[in-house]
């Protein structure tokens, strides 16, 4: 009889009753064929696979995260519960060792939800990896986390959410930022002052194939991961790097993603994008779950795929040679990047626009972190969104040093009543207060 | 009148129901050896001086089918399955008449490889060859396009007496399960015609021409000639018996446990208002996970002749039988003999001396006196189905749901009222209302009540229907069904056909006209979009009728009630 050699768990929450709109890419049908496929295979009969039934989360475990203006409610729908609901019950699961691996197949996704969420973009409002990451640090003894995002858009939310923990890893794969969404994700971007080197960014040219795919797991995240040994592996699956997306234009396979997710082992994956309902997702996501669970996948393979026609041409394994080259000399050079960045000062300042191209609408942050040697940081951001909401966010790290959490205390006391809501959220002691104007 | 018969491991209850109530009840003893003997010793008896033609028809439930499986006595049947891209079907081989041919179908019906006719001409040449006389025909996905398996069928009819396709057993996504079904519908097809055939014509040659309806799994039955077809729907019939025969006394608003508690085995399953809680895909027997319809019931190795034994100084009960209770003469002491202690049996073939010589020794153990053991024991079996009970409802809720709707209004089974049936029964239920949260009941006329529900249950059957309307086709491939729709069709307009084609199916396998109490299991209704346009609808709607008792019952079973 069939059985898992990993024994592996699936939250299955596809959201059928849920859409951004009738006819948006993120709706109602998106995993229909996907729940087809799963079924058909009998893989929920296999002895060592597991369903869960999705949890929803709760506000505190959003609130370790996100500061969500004006508040939780206002920016999440109930399905966004139950999706970060969905990871959240997962990584339950595999903490306590009830699985090996897990797998949350849930919709909406959430990797370009940043961490002050004003509303929509890029069809994400909250970040269903970190919120479960999050609270498997404050439930468990985790303390390292590694985020490897296959999406094909640059997981700029989760990127922003770690851009100054040098205890999370985060490290995407996704198409080259000058010809998709977000239009970020290059290689110069490596993360703040306190933890540079812990972001990284692997742009791959629009057609990689499999051969360019598995050449970075192999040559480039995997080395790392030895480097940076971290407690638990994340992935965030995104699916849309498949010959077949729309939104795309890569040439990825189903085969190529069972291979990945193979090699990268994770022990935890989060489905985000993928928008081929019927070409790709079914057989992408059946690679996925049997490769997570150790079973042969070798038979699985979706209509249309011809390897020939897929494959890369030369000059495009060039530059991802070159890519892979430069990434692996910050990451070995991240000590020397991150003591630059720091020189002499106190403070690090950085001004940002942020687009909320699902809602349309634009927020500006002023970013203002504490160079430190003893923590990750103490944070603020002062945010204004267009549509009418101006917050200031102070933020007190994980493993905080005492001037950092003295530091944050005194922002958020002293911060003027022009601002419609302040707010300290501090993971040292796992608390958020807010303070609204009068 | 209706006969209703049930076969069990070691008696066959044969009850005749009608207008007075119960009219008469007999056992006979099961001769497993020589089933069709005791069945037709029943009904002969039964019948007796009562003229053929006032007995509307009979209903026998029997572990024909059942013994064939779990006894791996099957018949060889061939299986041919396309299985395509995915698990490799190598994983799925059912015996050794097992071929895994091309042709591929996908998730939304459309053919993406076609057969080999060779091939299967081949294949097909080589089984006949071996002496396969009964083939089973799978496809993936062929509940949402058939056309591969009735190509096959067509080029390997002239070489095997009955074929079975796997999209005519169930209309539900499951190509694994859909093998198992197929293959076991294949393979006790031959004992099951044989024998059915041969209690109808002997019945006939005796001047009782009546009949013949089989029970279900899933507690409904079918007209015998229909089940020519379905085989494999006889198989486990036993549990959903005693649960039938449970369903006129249990409350009609509330939820219920229906506990049968028998020698080896305690069998549970859930009322809601008196409609059986279906399992969600078919029953599991032996190796075979199957799309069989059946009742949600789950068993626990804890009877009255399950051996009691100190772990340290723990009592620990079940989950194996060794032989019948000390007090019957078995090895070993069991609940039954802590019963026999506690004076809890109606029973006087039992010797009670014995019951008190198997728990004395555990009795000196733990240090009490011997009345104290076997409360002990009886307290602990108690607790011990009590638990298990909880723990099917713990996971009957548990089951993951796929609709916002169903997260925040998720429907939690909460049953408060337990109904028992088996030979200590009444003592039971006593006990446990003492000691839970639950009411509890024993089932009237329990020792015959699994007769009563084989008697009394309806005909049952499911429809699933699929429409794309992108593609222009409204579809059941179980009912051989499909035609073409406008771009306006409608889940109203699918639920319509839907209930048609339902009716059409119970009518056809032998329901009767005031029994249709029709329901929905599934509907569901998607926007198709491709390229950011609006290109149709996907529409998927089962319906089934309903597992419940025949309108006719309640004068019957009110007399029983009160008898």
């Amino acid at each position: 009889m069939l059985s898992a050699k990993h024994k592996t768990g699936l939250v299955f929450f596809p959201a059928f009753d849920w859409a951004i709109s009738p006819t948006h890419p993120e709706r109602e049908e998106r995993l229909l064929y996907t729940q087809d496929q799963v079924f058909e295979e009998g893989l929920l009969d296999i002895d060592g696979i597991i369903e869960y039934k999705a949890n929803l989360v709760e506000i505190k475990d959003v609130q370790r995260v996100h500061f969500c203006a004006p508040d939780e409610k206002s920016v999440m729908t109930e399905s966004h519960f139950i999706s970060a609901g969905g990871a959240k019950t997962i990584a339950d699961a595999v903490m306590k060792k009830k699985i090996e691996k897990g797998f949350a197949l849930v919709r909406p996704p959430g990797h370009h939800a940043m961490r002050v969420v004003h509303g929509g973009r890029g069809f994400c409002n909250v970040n269903n990896e970190a919120i479960m990451i999050e609270y498997i640090r404050s439930a468990y003894n985790v303390d390292r986390v590694a985020i490897i995002d296959t999406d094909c858009h640059h997981g700029d939310g989760t990127q922003d959410i770690y851009w100054h923990d040098p205890d999370t890893l985060f490290i995407s794969l996704h198409q080259d930022g000058r010809t998709l969404y977000p239009g970020s994700g290059f290689p110069e971007e490596m993360g703040g002052p306190m933890a540079a080197g812990t972001t990284l960014n692997v742009p791959l040219p629009p057609y990689t194939s499999e051969e360019g795919f598995l050449y970075v797991i192999k040559e480039l995240v995997l080395p790392i991961l030895d480097d940076f040994k971290p407690d638990i592996i994340i992935n965030s699956a995104g699916q849309d790097n498949h010959f077949t997306d729309p939104l795309t234009n890569m040439h990825f396979s189903a085969q190529g993603y069972a291979d990945l997710t193979r090699l990268l082992k994770p022990d935890i994956a989060v489905l985000e994008g993928g928008y081929s309902i019927e070409g790709a997702l079914p057989y992408v996501n059946l690679g996925i779950i049997l490769a997570m669970a150790g079973i042969n996948y070798s038979n699985v393979r979706e209509p249309g795929y011809d390897l020939s026609k897929l494959r890369q041409s030369d000059q495009i394994t060039q530059v991802i040679e070159r890519t892979c080259d430069h990434v692996m000399g910050n990451w070995n050079a991240r000590e020397l990047i991150r003591n630059r960045m720091k020189s002499d000062k106190k403070f690090d300042k950085r001004r940002r626009s942020i687009m909320y191209d699902t809602d349309g609408f634009n927020e500006h942050q002023n970013e203002t972190i504490r160079i430190c040697t003893e923590c990750g940081g103490v944070l603020k951001i002062d945010s204004t969104s267009d549509i009418g909401q101006h917050i200031l966010a102070v933020h007190v790290p994980r493993k905080a040093c005492r001037a950092c959490r003295e530091q944050g205390f005194e922002w958020y006391d002293s911060a003027s009543e022009t601002y419609d809501m302040i707010i300290l959220q501090n993971r040292d002691d796992d608390t958020y207060q807010v303070r609204k104007k009068t | 009148m209706i006969i209703g018969l049930d076969v069990g491991g070691t008696h066959t209850d044969i009850v005749l129901v009608g207008e007075n109530g119960l009219e008469r009840k007999i056992k006979v003893p099961t001769d497993t050896s020589a089933l069709f003997q005791t069945v037709l010793t029943g009904i002969e008896k039964i019948t007796e001086n009562i003229p053929s033609e006032k007995i509307k028809h009979a209903v026998l439930s029997t572990t024909l089918t059942t013994n064939a499986i779990v006894r791996n006595k099957l018949s060889p049947a061939g299986m041919i399955v396309s299985g395509g891209p995915g698990i490799d079907p190598e994983e799925f081989r059912t015996d050794g008449h097992y071929s895994n041919v091309s042709g591929s179908i996908d998730h939304s019906g459309r053919e993406i490889e076609p057969i080999d006719k060779k091939q299967i001409e081949e294949i097909a040449r080589r089984l006949k060859s071996q002496g396969i006389r009964h083939v089973g025909v799978v496809g993936k996905f062929s509940a949402r396009n058939p056309d591969h398996e009735l190509e096959i069928e067509k080029i390997i009819a002239p070489y095997f007496d009955k074929i079975f396709l796997g999209h005519r057993v169930s209309g539900h996504l499951n190509f694994p399960r859909r093998i198992a079904t197929t293959f076991l519908n294949a393979s006790v097809y031959p004992i099951h015609k044989e024998f059915f055939e041969a209690v109808k014509s002997t019945l006939k040659q005796k001047g009782i021409s009546i009949p013949i309806y089989i029970l279900k799994a899933d507690g409904g039955t079918m007209a015998f000639d229909a089940s020519i077809d379905f085989p494999g729907q006889s198989v486990l019939s036993g549990p959903s018996a005693s649960v039938m025969g449970s369903v006129a006394f249990a409350p009609a608003d509330k939820e219920t446990l229906v506990m049968d508690i028998g020698g080896t085995t305690t069998d549970m399953a859930v009322l809601i208002n008196q409609v059986p809680l279906l399992s969600p895909l078919g029953i599991e027997i032996g190796k075979y996970k199957t799309l069989i319809r059946a009742l949600n019931s789950y068993s626990i190795g804890i009877g009255g002749d399950s051996v009691v034994r100190l772990e340290g100084n723990s009592l620990k009960i079940g989950p194996d039988r060794i032989g019948p209770a000390m007090a019957y003469g078995g090895p070993l002491p069991t609940p039954t003999d802590a019963l026999f202690v506690l004076n809890k049996t109606d029973d006087v073939s039992g010797d009670k001396n014995k019951s008190i010589d198997g728990l004395t020794p555990i009795a000196e153990k733990l240090g009490i006196t011997v009345e104290e053991a076997a409360f002990e024991v009886f307290d602990l079996a108690c607790q011990d189905i009590l638990t298990a009970a909880r723990e099917m409802i713990e996971r009957i809720n548990r089951k993951p749901v796929y609709t916002i709707k169903e997260v925040l209004t998720g429907y939690q089974l909460n049953p408060r009222h337990i109904m028992v049936l088996g030979g200590p029964a009444s003592y039971f239920a006593e006990h446990m209302a003492q000691i839970s949260e639950f009411t509890v009941q024993p089932v009237p006329q329990w020792s015959v009540a699994n007769a009563i529900g084989t008697a009394l249950s309806r005909t049952t059957c499911e429809v699933t229907l699929f429409a794309d309307t992108q593609k222009g086709i409204a579809m059941a491939p179980g009912e051989s069904f499909s035609k073409p729709v406008k771009s306006d069709f409608t889940k109203k307009d699918a639920l319509e056909l839907g209930y048609e084609l339902l009716r059409q199916k119970a009518l056809q396998t032998g329901a009767d006209i005031d029994d249709l109490d029709l329901d929905v299991l599934e509907d569901l209704e998607f926007n198709m979009v491709r390229g950011f346009r609006l290109t149709g609808k996907n529409i998927r709607i089962k319906l089934q009728v309903k597992p419940g008792l025949i309108h006719q019952y309640k004068m019957i079973t009110d007399k029983i009630a009160a008898m």
